[in-house]
């Protein structure tokens, strides 16, 4: 034994630290545990999250990762701590999360013996990570871990999965960090050609009503600056997706709103009027299109990407600028036409005032008796900072506060998108909230999707992370509710919730806590939760069979879009 | 309007990338017709022909997601034309049905006896799947104990090679 040597599980660690991840979200177990035995020496120098269930942690990854643009790292062992990440994988997947997830494995020679805790989590995390592996040799662990952090940030961000078995953890053998900065057969960054930009640059200065889209790949690029400053000279109307939303401060005059499913009526409606639609690092998902044989035919689509199987894979386009969105939009500021389009977007303008007076008043200004979703956002923008991050689940209560929140800076919404999963908002709240104490984090989340990972208020209690959870409470998995109202004849089946004491909960996890249900209470409440330095709990009653619109239905057309 | 394509992909040697690659169809429920792989002319790196039948929007689609995985270096795809390949098949028939009627078939389809044991003996033959499966029919009437096909093994015919990519 040579005196340089430390052990594998010691090699994980330092290279963690090598790569300046500042927070691990973990849970120990068997087969993970000389990692946990080697970062007892390491707390000085990366802090570790014990959240209170695997899930928890992947998403409170998620949350951080999300709000610093960092790689989230997470940690757990074999078996049952392993599978436990995979709804969070997933969701990093298709919400491009860039995130690292070391997993203990079974000793080498038990592979494939269906020892205690042995799964193949390599196998069952396949569909769902941009890359993983299985690291059974001490020597191999250190540059795993340094392609799986280049491979996460990258291009376009996702989730790796390193699989490192007991034996390797215990091995002796050097540790020498190399970063990784190139693999041969990945190519993160296509090129942005510029014949390509020139084209778009002529479609986008000839169009009459060109209607720009932008999506998350806008703050994953670092574009918003770019894109700020192409809205600027090309006066094109822009509109967000529910990821892209704080790229452009929604005070800019261009933009008219949000897209999308429950997204505004202008924004959906015009998409079928336009005649030049710019899609910037969005991918035409479903809940956008609504049906895409009937999705903007009119329009001669331009797609600013960076992932090569995106470009036609929904929307077929006219033309692909295939690159950094950022290095697209420098170029194409520069060569377009300085332009004005005042009228085009006087026409969002007017479906926006029509949407105010038959959605927007009810729900921001109610007359009715029960309490509103909407009117709860409204007092938390009255009183919140302009940096305040929102943080959702998934539902009803998801679409009202996307909706209504004011969203004034980058990287303030973190919600799961693409894969809807419910139990996200409270841990990612936690992750957020750690990349900065000083930042209000307000997690609005529903009666349903807090009670799958209602454990996590044991985990912000240990942190002390202020994080101000508002739960609206309509007892009902509200937007399932709606969809059976809708679609169902108003079937309620199996939606509605006989709910514990929430208010006891949260205290006893030392949660400052409240509970309105009365509209004159409302105000109030949501002002002292921000005047309270740390873990607030406030519970709002809800009106119970409330309704999200606008709406496209299923199999819609954008232009179908629902006020009522 | 379904084809039949090859899809060729050249990847690392990297434990896993066949399931990867795999996957990308099961997602989409497309049935792989036919599938091999092999070390390439570069040292390294593997060779992965795949046979399916699809539309042309599809075998982009599905070309474009095998090469997102990062241990995938190319892939191309190609139309029946455009490639040259051959399959090999192997015909086992017991030895009392050998007559002289066999012989001429052999002649006939260019197979040969690659192995003769005591009870039966092994006829190979390579080309395209019509051809083999024109001579397993032809066979049937010489009972055929035993039928085995490979996957395809292809080179293209346009100019372009790997190496740019490396």
């Amino acid at each position: 034994m040579n005196d340089s040597q430390i052990r594998g599980a010691e090699i994980v660690i330092k290279s963690l630290v090598a790569e300046n991840a500042r927070y691990i979200f973990g849970y120990p177990g068997g087969a993970i545990m000389p990692v946990y035995d080697a970062l007892y020496d390491y707390m000085d120098q990366i802090q570790h999250i014990l959240t209170r269930h695997e899930q928890g942690a992947i998403h409170a990854a998620q949350g951080y990762a999300r709000v610093s643009g960092q790689v989230g790292v997470c940690m757990a062992t074999s078996g049952p701590g392993a599978t436990n990440l995979i709804t969070g994988i997933a969701d990093a997947l298709i919400d491009s999360t860039p995130l690292v997830c070391i997993t203990g494995q079974v000793v080498s020679p038990l592979l494939g013996t269906d020892a205690f805790q042995e799964t193949d989590v390599v196998g069952i995390s396949m569909p769902g990570t941009k890359w993983n592996i299985q690291v059974r040799k001490v020597e191999d662990i250190a540059p795993a871990i340094a392609k799986g952090f280049h491979i996460a940030r990258s291009g376009r961000p996702g989730p790796v999965l390193i699989d490192i078995t007991k034996d390797a953890q215990i091995a002796l053998g050097e540790f020498n960090y190399v970063p990784c900065l190139n693999i041969r057969s990945y190519r993160p960054y296509p090129k942005v050609e510029d014949h390509i930009i020139e084209k778009a640059a002529a479609l986008i200065s000839q169009a009459e009503r060109p209607y720009v889209l932008f999506g998350q790949g806008v703050i994953l690029g670092n574009a918003e600056k770019a894109l700020h400053a192409f809205l600027d000279k090309t006066g094109i109307p822009a509109a967000c997706t529910l990821l892209g939303t704080g790229a452009l401060p929604e005070s800019h005059p261009n933009f008219v709103g949000k897209l999308g499913m429950h997204g505004n009526y202008g924004p959906n409606l015009l998409t079928n009027q336009c005649d030049v639609l710019i899609a910037i690092g969005m991918r035409f998902d479903d809940r956008v299109t609504g049906d895409v044989k009937r999705y903007a035919k009119q329009a001669k689509v331009i797609h600013l990407e960076l992932d090569p199987a995106e470009i036609d894979k929904n929307v077929k386009c006219e033309l692909a600028v295939l690159g950094d969105c950022k290095v697209s939009l420098e170029k194409l500021t520069e060569k377009v036409e300085k332009g004005n389009h005042s009228e085009w977007i006087m026409k969002f303008r007017e479906l926006e005032a029509e949407e105010r007076r038959v959605v927007v008043g009810n729900d921001l200004s109610p007359t009715k008796v029960g309490l509103t979703m909407g009117e709860v956002i409204r007092h938390i923008n009255e009183f919140k900072a302009d940096d305040a991050i929102l943080v959702t689940d998934v539902g009803q209560h998801q679409m009202v506060a996307w909706r209504y929140f004011e969203y004034k800076t980058t990287r303030t919404q973190v919600t799961s998108g693409g894969l809807g999963t419910m139990g996200f908002a409270l841990p990612a709240a936690l992750g957020a909230q750690l990349h900065d104490y000083n930042r209000q984090v307000v997690c609005v989340v529903g009666d349903g999707g807090i009670q799958m990972t209602i454990q996590e208020l044991g985990t912000i209690m240990q942190t002390k992370a202020p994080v101000k959870v508002v739960l609206l409470n309509n007892n009902f998995l509200g937007m399932v509710r709606q969809w059976q109202q809708l679609f169902f004849d108003k079937r309620y089946s199996f939606t509605e919730l006989d709910n514990p004491d929430f208010i006891k909960i949260a205290e006893a996890y030392n949660f400052k806590v409240q509970k309105v249900d009365e509209r004159t209470d409302l105000r109030q409440a949501v002002a002292e939760m921000f005047v309270h330095e740390g873990p607030y709990f406030l519970e709002v009653v809800v009106e119970k069979e409330d309704n999200v619109f606008p709406m496209i239905a299923t199999g819609s057309s954008v232009e179908e879009v629902r006020l009522s | 309007m379904n084809k039949r394509y090859t899809i060729s992909v050249f990847t690392e040697n990297f434990i896993g990338i066949l399931s990867r690659i795999t996957l990308i169809f099961t997602r989409r429920g497309i049935n792989i017709d036919g599938f091999t792989a092999s070390e390439s002319r570069e040292e390294g790196i593997y060779r992965i022909s795949i046979v399916v039948t699809t539309s042309e929007e599809q075998i982009i689609q599905l070309s474009k997601q095998i090469e997102k995985i990062i241990d995938v270096i190319k892939a191309f795809y190609y139309l029946d034309d455009e490639m040259v390949f051959q399959e090999i098949a192997l015909y086992k028939i017991p030895i009392d049905s050998i007559d002289s009627g066999l012989e001429k078939v052999i002649r006939q389809h260019n197979a040969r006896i690659i192995s003769a044991e005591k009870d039966f003996v092994v006829i190979e033959m390579t080309g395209h799947k019509e051809e083999t499966q024109e001579l397993l029919e032809v066979l049937k009437d010489f009972n055929v104990l035993e039928f085995v096909r490979s996957g395809r093994v292809a080179v293209a015919k346009p100019m372009e090679t790997i190496d740019k990519y490396l």
